[in-house]
């Protein structure tokens, strides 16, 4: 598999960049409607995945993936994972058109109605009213329709500003990716297909995609921080000129450089049709890809507020942000041990099932 | 572009597999051996990644194994390839692929290891040649080889890394002395290499007088992606002989034990495809600092990976296979016991650029940190204390 980019992924990023790059945030923006804007209108990038006939641009997720991988660089507070990415692919698993177009031209925006931390038990429904309560859910405070998944397995398609749904903003450990609680009450709703596969390769794509996004936030804390060493003084030297400071950076490189092979691979395998998101090899490069770059994003952003000293430590320095978004990412579609665990089982190494008698 | 598949499918059907040496001759004639290489030294000038189609096509067929021939094939070929002349190429490249002559490399020093470019060995002109005299250290495989890689001192007036010249070393001349020296794993892969007036003619050396420096960069770059950068299988290596076990052997299963195995899979697979990240990212030429990810990152995880798989076997991780005094012919890493396998992994973080230089160079060259303040890079190499 090609684990380099392309000219034309390059010039995507270009495009991000200069769009991103005169953008500024202040720690409390938990949204910037603004950038969500020129991303749907001027470069297309929230109707990426969505196929020509929609509206869409018809690419692939690998070309997600770069645009998680310079909105994790910039922390741009934009719902771009939770819909233009994991509520976009359960919804073309489910065969839908009409959410899709409208996600297309901008004049949607979908959420999963699930925990960011992983699937719970769904929703109830009874007569098409649905009741129940889903917490932590990320990207849904600014969705205007929330796809839930109930307990007659399937999918709903329900107004996130309709009667019977009550929206609690969480104080969220990350700020830029705010969270919610939801409440449904006789929510009435339109069941939109199957979930379990919907919500399966959702998080599949999300999990492998996600690795792009830690790739950016971690290499931002390395090119931040060697900055910062090559200019801060102590001792009448440059900080960067200290071993102990060398060393610990040297090796948060290679575990960037690691995450760059990892998180291409993901996005790669991801990129085939959606049938195969259920697959073994999908699953695999998902679940390889947040036990390395989860992990990877946590350690860069950590090195980055250790070696910056005490302005690291401020509210005021942009680094927290970057250490809050690296920790919550770690631990949002799964933690680190819980993919091993799914490795395990889909290397057939799981101790548990290998002991048992067949 | 050569079409490669149909150059190696024409020379396997025409080609009798008969007398091995025969046969590797003729393909590296056929341009099938290193087909990045130029026309006429082995190869077809085509792109690196094509060896792959070759190597498809000709499965089966006599061939060397890389561990045997690595010294020549990963640092004395690509950096004569580079820096030699074209007798030197013709000379020396096609019985170093095809084996026939064995390489070793006389680079660290008992006072020159890291400081590779302190060195001591002097190269002293005498007629149409040069004088060797000096010791080199950890010179692996020096007892099967034809020929080394030599780094000498021709002017000790000059700070130490404009003071070295390069140099191809015959093993058989006279005032080699090769002398075993035995590992912590009780066998001697490497040997101490004492120099005595040994003669070499100019026409062996490689690249300029005072030169030397720039030339053994070129080996040193290609040693760090040749240590731990070949394409292995997912889930091969190291980590395969540990998930083996793992799936065979229920005594050494636990849930404890399965997440730090886990853990280490990740790892190696991590590692792996960067390791193919970096082979596509070369162009046929020289590869990049990228390389040193790919040194560390293996130097630490066989490590990781061997440490673990002693704990696993518990008690038998008490037992080892054979303590005899040997020279070791080849690194296998699988075919041994587990024990020698932790202890030989022990090397892959001092061979080829400590783990600590590794850092240094990532630090200084990738990330561009500013160099330690340092006096002996100035100063004439015959002031510096010793
Ligand atoms: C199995 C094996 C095979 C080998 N084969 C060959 C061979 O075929 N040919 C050959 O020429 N050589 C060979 N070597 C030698 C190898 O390249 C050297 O051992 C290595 O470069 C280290 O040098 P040294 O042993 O002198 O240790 P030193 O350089 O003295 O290092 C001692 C310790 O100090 C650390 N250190 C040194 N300088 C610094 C610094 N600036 N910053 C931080 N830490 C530092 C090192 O990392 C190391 O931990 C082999 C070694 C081994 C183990």
């Amino acid at each position: 598999m090609n684990l380099l980019y392309s000219a034309d992924e390059e010039s995507l990023r270009d495009s991000l960049r200069a769009l991103l790059r005169s953008r500024s945030w202040s720690p409390d923006d938990g949204f910037d409607p603004d950038v969500w804007r020129l991303l749907t209108a001027e470069l297309g990038v929230t109707g990426l995945i969505i196929p020509e006939k929609l509206g869409g641009a018809g690419a692939t997720l690998r070309e997600a993936a770069l645009v998680m991988e310079e909105l994790g660089r910039f922390l741009a507070p934009v719902p771009y994972l939770g819909c233009a990415v994991m509520a976009t692919v359960a919804l073309r698993v489910t065969g839908d058109t009409q959410i899709l177009t409208r996600i297309a031209d901008g004049s949607a925006c979908a959420a999963l109605a699930v925990p960011f931390a992983g699937p719970l038990p769904p929703v109830s429904v009874v007569d098409g009213a649905l009741t129940g309560r889903v917490q932590s859910v990320a990207d849904a405070m600014v969705a205007d329709t929330l796809l839930v998944p109930a307990s007659d397995g399937g999918l709903w398609e329900v107004a996130a500003d309709g009667p019977g749904v009550v929206r609690v903003p969480v104080v969220s450990l990350d700020v830029t990716r705010p969270l919610v609680d939801l409440t449904f009450d006789g929510a009435p709703g339109r069941p939109i297909g199957p979930a379990d596969r919907a919500v399966a390769a959702a998080f599949t794509a999300g999990s492998a995609l996600l690795a792009s996004e830690q790739l950016g936030v971690a290499e931002w804390c390395l090119d931040t921080t060697v900055d910062y060493a090559k200019t801060r003084l102590q001792f009448g030297r440059p900080i960067g000129s200290f071993q102990a400071v060398k060393h610990r950076l040297a090796d948060v490189w290679v575990s960037v450089t690691q995450s760059r092979a990892v998180a291409r691979y993901a996005a790669g395998a991801v990129s085939g049709p959606d049938d195969d998101l259920g697959g073994t090899e999908q699953r695999l490069a998902a679940a390889l890809a947040q036990s390395h770059c989860g992990p990877a994003a946590v350690r860069a952003a950590e090195e980055c507020v250790q070696l910056h000293g005490g302005i690291g430590f401020t509210w005021e320095h942009p680094a927290h942000l970057y250490l809050k978004r690296a920790k919550t990412t770690s631990i949002a579609l799964g933690t680190a041990p819980a993919h091993r665990h799914a490795l395990a089982t889909l290397l057939t190494l799981d101790a548990a099932a290998l002991t048992e008698p067949s | 572009m050569p079409d490669v598949r149909a150059l190696a499918r024409a020379f396997r059907e025409n080609t009798p597999a008969g007398d091995s040496a025969d046969f590797l001759r003729k393909r590296f004639d056929a341009g099938l051996a290193w087909v990045h290489y130029p026309e006429g030294l082995g190869g077809l000038g085509a792109a690196r990644s094509q060896q792959a189609i070759v190597e498809e096509e000709l499965a089966g067929t006599p061939s060397n194994d890389p561990r045997r021939i690595g010294i020549g094939l990963g640092m004395a070929a690509p950096t004569i390839l580079r820096h030699g002349t074209d007798a030197q190429k013709q000379r020396f490249l096609r019985p170093l692929w095809t084996g026939e002559e064995l390489w070793c490399q006389l680079f660290s020093e008992p006072g020159a290891g890291s400081d590779l470019a302190g060195l001591a060995t002097r190269a002293v002109r005498d007629g149409d040649g040069w004088r060797i005299t000096g010791q080199k250290v950890w010179t692996s495989m020096a007892h099967h080889a034809r020929w080394a890689i030599l780094l000498a001192r021709t002017d000790p007036e000059l700070p130490k890394h404009r003071g070295l010249t390069y140099f191809v070393c015959d093993m058989t001349a006279p005032g080699v002395d090769v002398r075993p020296l035995r590992q912590l794993t009780g066998e001697a892969e490497f040997n101490e290499v004492f120099l005595t007036d040994v003669f070499l003619p100019d026409d062996l050396r490689l690249g300029a007088v005072g030169e030397g420096w720039a030339v053994a960069r070129t080996t040193l770059m290609n040693e760090r992606v040749s240590i731990g950068g070949g394409a292995t299988p997912r889930g091969g290596g190291l980590i395969g002989v540990l998930t083996d076990l793992w799936k065979t052997d229920p005594g050494v299963r636990s849930a404890a034990a399965q997440d730090e195995m886990m853990r280490l899979w990740v790892a190696a697979e991590a590692a792996r495809l960067t390791g193919e990240r970096v082979r596509q990212q070369l162009a046929a030429g020289e590869p990049g600092p990228e390389g040193s990810a790919v040194k560390l990152a293996f130097a630490e995880l066989a490590q990781k990976i061997t440490g673990l798989e002693l704990e696993l076997r518990g008690a038998d991780g008490l037992r080892h296979d054979d303590w005899t005094m040997r020279r070791g012919e080849l690194v296998d890493f699988e075919g041994r016991s587990p024990t020698y396998r932790w202890l030989r992994a022990k090397g892959t973080s001092i061979e080829g650029g400590t783990s600590e230089i590794l850092r240094n160079i990532i630090a200084e060259r990738v990330l561009g940190l500013p160099a330690e303040p340092r006096t002996d890079t100035t100063v004439p190499w015959r002031e510096l204390p010793r």
